[in-house]
């Protein structure tokens, strides 16, 4: 684990002594600001209902469910090809990466595991997803500090590689494109060559974001010692993915723990940043943003031939077992712990989004804080509404 | 990165092997600190490790793996509800009653008795969690907790004083599930109104919309394709 740093320490200790000043000191007449459930910050319908004294925070407490769909139910009316069909809704920014673990869950019960080339296939628009969802994040981010720029030019590029998924899966948000033992179609002619030019494309979106952004005066002051979290509280809350890696924890599923996916036979870097704080995050994602667009680039070089669908029955029973399967998604940990009993439909699938235990440490995070940070802590955490509400 | 590629591959290899040094080893330090309250455990050499405890062990197993075995990361917390669903098997039914009708037979009946899933239960509702131990490359595990839930009381420890992550999914399966956590901080709902009854995800709560209007597929039986009827037009061929 690597250590925290004297400055963390520092902005670990300040928050808590502002948390202790704002209970001492002279009692003023409290105030309720209720943020949300319609609000550009919260990407959807969260709502922050936030104590105030004055300028701080003394106590927030998020409300969710107010786009709760009730997918853990449903699964267990549908038939496991239809699932992905739900499945693809939770993170709407980066639908296929929410197909794949729980393909891999029932592929692991049924004991089928796909072809090279699927896996490949598979890996390349994992990445894809992950692209078209921080591209968002990286000039959103600029959004809720007041710079309107960024935002432009991340729909912009991001309508690039939307566009490239949209030319093999026939969808721009919603693939519904990975099947039990492979996938539903191969990639078109000349789509490689195409990608290569996207990647290009999205790796210069990431230099004018750093050029625009992280160089700007005002977003270091916003960003520099807001909302630290230290690593052990963001182990004991569940936060994974850039949340994690940003408080210095060098974990990746990608890397550790890779299941189905092509990963191992890469050559990548998995980013960390010491501080925690909400430059961290941001940083973190723009680095992850470059590695993704070299992880393709290299899927493309490399991919394998022959058929992109394992022998699978017509009549798709899963045998009896249970399978927790996670991957590293673009919000971080997202996993399906699917319970069969040898029926056409699952028994049970618990869903574990990421963004739910993401946003389950902002009461922790936001107490002491001056207003405006809510929102900035909020945009660096980054989480997608139907990612906690499912 | 390549290097550690070549490694992988080569504890993959290892992993498949039918003993699961690593987990085993999870599963001895459970044994080790919690002694007869570990109930059941599971290795499936290179995949999973599953751990069942008494429920008036549940917290303990918590800090055993938090404190003892290092699993700092919270996954995830919910409840399983093993009842068989009262309203049949949904779309299994139409499609076994059809398989039956062409095979000539009777089709057989829903299960009635709870059918528990890896390391078995006793209970209607087991509640489940699992923690991870990561942050170090090449060292990364994790294991899924399980415990049953008494049903009469239906209540278990909270592990909110252990894991303060698992607040909000505590909060979740209380609603969705009607189960109580004792010394959780404050159950109140997180996804429904606050007036809302009953428990969604219980197996005995109808999914009105399917009760109302039968899914679509289901309606007119199609025979679906290689179910039968493509053999038996081969065989009048």
């Amino acid at each position: 684990m690597t250590a925290v740093t004297d400055r963390q320490k520092l902005q670990y200790i300040a928050a808590r002594a502002a948390d202790a000043r704002v209970n001492v000191e002279l009692e003023t007449e409290g105030m309720t600001l209720n943020i949300g459930p319609q609000h550009p910050a919260t990407h959807g319908t969260l709502r922050i209902v936030a104590q105030l004294d004055g300028e701080q925070v003394i106590a927030a407490e998020p409300v969710a469910g107010y786009m709760h769909r009730g997918y853990e139910k449903l699964t267990e009316v549908r038939t496991y090809a239809q699932v992905t069909t739900l499945v693809n809704r939770i993170d709407w920014l980066g639908s296929f990466a929410n197909e794949v673990p729980f393909i891999l869950a029932a592929e692991q019960l049924m004991g089928i595991e796909a072809p090279p080339r699927a896996t490949w296939i598979r890996t390349i628009f994992f990445e894809m997803s992950r692209i078209a969802n921080l591209i968002l994040f990286l000039g959103d981010m600029g959004v809720q500090l007041g710079a309107i720029t960024p935002v432009f030019f991340a729909f912009r590029d991001r309508e690039f590689v939307l566009n490239q998924i949209e030319r093999v899966t026939g969808g721009r948000f919603h693939p519904n494109f990975d099947r039990i033992g492979g996938l539903k179609d191969d990639l078109p002619k000349g789509w490689i060559e195409d990608n290569k030019r996207t990647m290009e494309k999205v790796r210069s979106f990431c230099d004018e974001i750093e050029d625009l952004l992280m160089g700007s005066e005002i977003f270091q002051e916003r960003t520099r010692g807001i909302g630290v979290i230290p690593p052990d509280v963001a182990l004991q809350y569940g936060l994974s993915g850039a949340n994690a890696r940003s408080s210095g924890i060098d974990w990746d599923l990608r890397r550790d723990n890779c299941i189905g996916l092509a990963y191992p036979e890469l050559d990548w870097k998995v980013w960390t940043h010491p501080d925690g704080d909400s430059f961290a995050r941001f940083w973190v994602r723009l680095q992850e943003v470059r590695e993704a667009t070299r992880i393709i680039d290299q899927l493309c070089d490399g991919i394998p031939s022959g058929p992109i669908m394992a022998k699978v029955p017509r009549i798709i029973k899963v045998p009896a077992g249970e399978a927790w399967i996670s991957t590293e998604n673009p919000l971080g940990e997202m996993g399906y712990y699917v319970v069969s009993q040898g029926d056409l439909t699952p028994f049970r699938v618990k869903i574990r989004s990421a963004s739910f235990n993401n946003v389950s440490i902002t009461p922790w995070i936001l107490r002491g804080v001056y207003v405006p940070d809510i929102i900035t802590i909020l945009a660096s955490l980054y989480f997608i509404l139907g990612d906690i509400d499912r | 990165m390549t290097d550690d590629a070549t490694t992988d591959t080569a504890a993959e290899a290892d992993e498949a092997a039918p003993t699961d040094e690593l987990r085993e080893g999870i599963v001895e330090g459970f044994r080790e600190r919690l002694g007869d309250a570990v109930v059941d455990t599971e290795v499936q050499p290179g995949l999973d490790v599953w751990v069942r405890v008494r429920a008036d062990a549940w917290r303990e197993a918590a800090e055993v793996a938090r404190h003892h075995l290092d699993a700092r990361y919270f996954t995830f917390l919910s409840v399983l509800d093993w009842l068989p669903s009262p309203f049949g098997r949904s779309m299994d039914a139409a499609v076994d009653v059809e398989l039956a009708r062409r095979a000539g037979e009777e089709a057989a009946a829903p299960a009635t008795e709870l059918a528990h899933g890896v390391t078995g239960g006793s209970t209607r509702f087991q509640v489940f969690a699992r923690v991870a131990k990561v942050g170090h490359p090449n060292d990364f595990w994790g294991v899924t907790l399980k415990a049953d839930v008494p049903d009469d009381t239906l209540t278990v420890d909270s592990w909110v004083p252990v894991y303060a992550g698992a607040d909000w999914h505590e909060r979740e399966a209380w609603e969705m599930f009607g189960l109580t956590f004792v010394g959780h901080p404050g159950l109140r709902h997180i996804y429904l109104p606050s007036d809302f009854e009953g428990h969604p995800l219980r197996k005995d709560f109808p999914l009105l919309a399917r009760q109302v209007k039968p899914w679509p597929g289901i309606v007119d039986v199609e025979p679906m394709p290689g179910s039968g009827d493509e053999e038996e037009g081969e065989a009048d061929a």
